[in-house]
């Protein structure tokens, strides 16, 4: 399959060269050829998909299509998603059967983008390489020994090895920018509050947010149309008006100001995504852009705080998997309190277990000032550097992950080795800011390197116009593994 | 400072995991490896920061006092692992 971007396809689909039905099926065949090798679906229904495609033909037939009215789209498993298995990558969920849409799935269906099912990720969004799946890990379409990232690793893997055109992802300490960097693809974490958490599986309440994950920023653009909105049944869902997230694509660079982080650029980077970040600065010197280095200073304090705060979260969030209303149940327990502890040790994953009891910590008596009071401080200050820093320039730039996908296993014995892939991530989760990354690059085995822009809050549109004016002067976003194509 | 397997057991048992002694044994030393991590903020000298609970200064709004929601018992019910005539079951509480 030809790489083709989201507005390419709508406009095949409203000029009649292609029905949705059609479309969906060169999806669905696409997925049955590649998907037992990559394993980025937990759930297929290609009955379903196939209706919702007809029922977006009937729309365009009936000239009431939107912008990506019959463009199919895949969905994470944390979306709660309406007679849909909803896994979120768990053995406790293994056998949920959704019983509503989340308000991002109801975002997509209003506009008539048919699902093509749902993608795997790292178990409750806890992971950086897709691992912690109940289901399995995902493989890199760019080379199976290696991962795709985590936790949206299945949504990454589907868009790189075009099995979607697009999909949706959530990102609490980059679980949107890190898979899409290591699978080079195109994917965006909006402002805290611009996309509703309803329905949307809760790992870490104060950071979760989901995005879209495609190709290009200009398709990012128009999934997050679709996506936004204000939602009351999310109460930290910003009251806003709705904008047009692809209104500055077209604009110039002159002028824009980008801050380079000093402490993105120290110690710990490796030399292969140093130098394809720094070509990337060249090239939007070029496009009228000048730097300033600016100091995050504190940033370096992120992973510690993140892994007290997050954890913290998912303590309180977990505990209602406890075997009585949905999910997995122990099949043998004495009294009721047995039957929680046997449900929980038997249906999470280690991982998980780790930050519950990690979270469940932090927040016991006598440990609640020095852990969780301190760290919400520190993320206090991190907030604070990016506020001064925005006073000097419009975006900052940087790596999105310290290095290129590594290969399964090799970290997956080590949590910490593990966490520091987010050192560069987290800070934007904490501070509540809006983070993209896009491809730049690969590195000598030929792996995708991402490039991060961290921009000020509500500042999305000008972060998709320097990252398509980007892809409009080079074409990192649209290669694709060769043997796949 | 570190957890001692004790620590690990009495953590586990306020989450409601069951963790056997060889479980917790093999926790406590990535716990202990993560807390190491963890204790490089206490470094940071944070007097008079207050703390940051939220991203955006938001506030709970406040709604009419009307029941929004319909009735879906059967619809939710159906997904649980065990009901019986409208309750959920569980192992008996009360004797």
């Amino acid at each position: 399959m030809s790489a083709t971007t989201l507005s390419a396809l709508a406009a095949q689909l409203k000029a009649r060269q292609i029905s949705s039905r059609e479309l969906a099926q060169q999806y669905l065949d696409r997925i049955a050829a590649l998907n037992p090798a990559i394993n980025a679906f937990i759930t297929l229904d290609a009955g379903k998909t196939l209706a919702e495609a007809a029922a977006a033909d009937a729309l365009i037939a009936a000239g009431q299509a939107g912008p990506l009215t019959g463009v199919p789209i895949a969905h994470k498993d944390i979306f709660c998603t309406d007679g849909w298995l909803t896994t979120c990558g768990s053995k406790m969920l293994h056998n949920f059967v959704a019983p509503y849409d989340a308000h991002v799935i109801q975002q997509f269906k209003a506009a008539g983008m048919p699902s093509l099912g749902k993608t795997n990720m790292d178990e409750f969004a806890m992971g950086s390489s897709n691992e912690t799946s109940y289901f399995g890990a995902v493989k890199n379409p760019w080379n199976p020994a290696y991962v795709p990232g985590g936790s949206s690793g299945g949504a990454a893997a589907c868009v790189a090895a075009r099995m979607a055109p697009a999909a949706t992802g959530t990102d609490t300490g980059g679980s949107i920018r890190q898979p899409a960097a290591l699978c080079g693809i195109t994917g965006l974490k909006p402002t805290y509050g611009l996309v509703s958490r309803y329905g949307m599986i809760a790992f870490a309440s104060s950071l979760d947010q989901a995005g879209p994950m495609a190709p290009s920023a200009e398709d990012c653009a128009l999934l997050l149309n679709v996506m936004t909105g204000f939602d009351p049944r999310d109460s930290t869902c910003l009251e806003r008006d709705k904008e047009d997230y692809t209104r500055d694509l077209d604009k110039p660079l002159s002028g824009l100001r980008v801050g380079l982080p000093k402490e993105f650029f120290a110690e710990g980077l490796n030399n292969e995504v140093a130098a394809a970040v720094e070509a990337a600065v060249s090239e939007l010197k070029k496009l009228g852009a000048t730097t300033v280095e600016i100091s995050l200073a504190n940033s370096k304090l992120a992973i510690p705080v993140y892994y007290v705060l997050a954890p913290a979260e998912a303590s309180s969030n977990l505990s209602r998997f406890d075997g009585v209303r949905y999910g997995y149940r122990a099949p043998e327990y004495g009294n009721l309190d047995d039957m929680y502890c046997k449900t929980r040790a038997q249906g999470f994953g280690a991982e998980v277990k780790r930050r519950i009891l990690i979270g469940a910590y932090v927040l016991s008596h006598g440990y609640y000032d020095a852990y969780y009071l301190q760290a919400q401080k520190i993320r206090r200050l991190i907030a604070e550097d990016f506020s001064a820093a925005f006073k000097a320039c419009d975006v900052i730039l940087g790596p999105t992950a310290p290095g290129t996908a590594f290969k399964l296993g090799e970290k997956s014995d080590d949590p910490v080795e593990m966490y520091l892939n987010d050192l560069y991530t987290i800070p934007a989760n904490l501070a509540g800011l809006p983070g993209m990354s896009l491809p730049c690059g690969f590195d000598s085995k030929g792996l995708p390197i991402g490039l991060q822009l961290v921009g000020d809050y509500f500042s999305e549109a000008k972060m998709l116009n320097v990252a398509h004016q980007y892809q409009r002067a080079t074409d990192w976003h649209s290669r694709q593994p060769e043997d796949l194509k | 400072m570190s957890l001692s397997t004790d620590d690990v057991k009495r953590i586990a048992r306020l989450a409601r995991i069951e963790t056997s002694d060889a479980e917790a044994q093999a926790t406590q030393t990535q716990l202990n490896s993560i807390f190491e991590l963890i204790a490089t903020m206490q470094a940071v000298d944070t007097r008079g920061v207050a703390p940051m609970a939220h991203a955006q200064e938001v506030y709970q709004r406040l709604r009419e006092d009307v029941a929004t929601e319909t009735d879906r018992r059967a619809a939710f019910q159906a997904i649980a692992p065990a009901v019986d005539n409208g309750l959920y079951l569980v192992p008996k509480v009360i004797d």
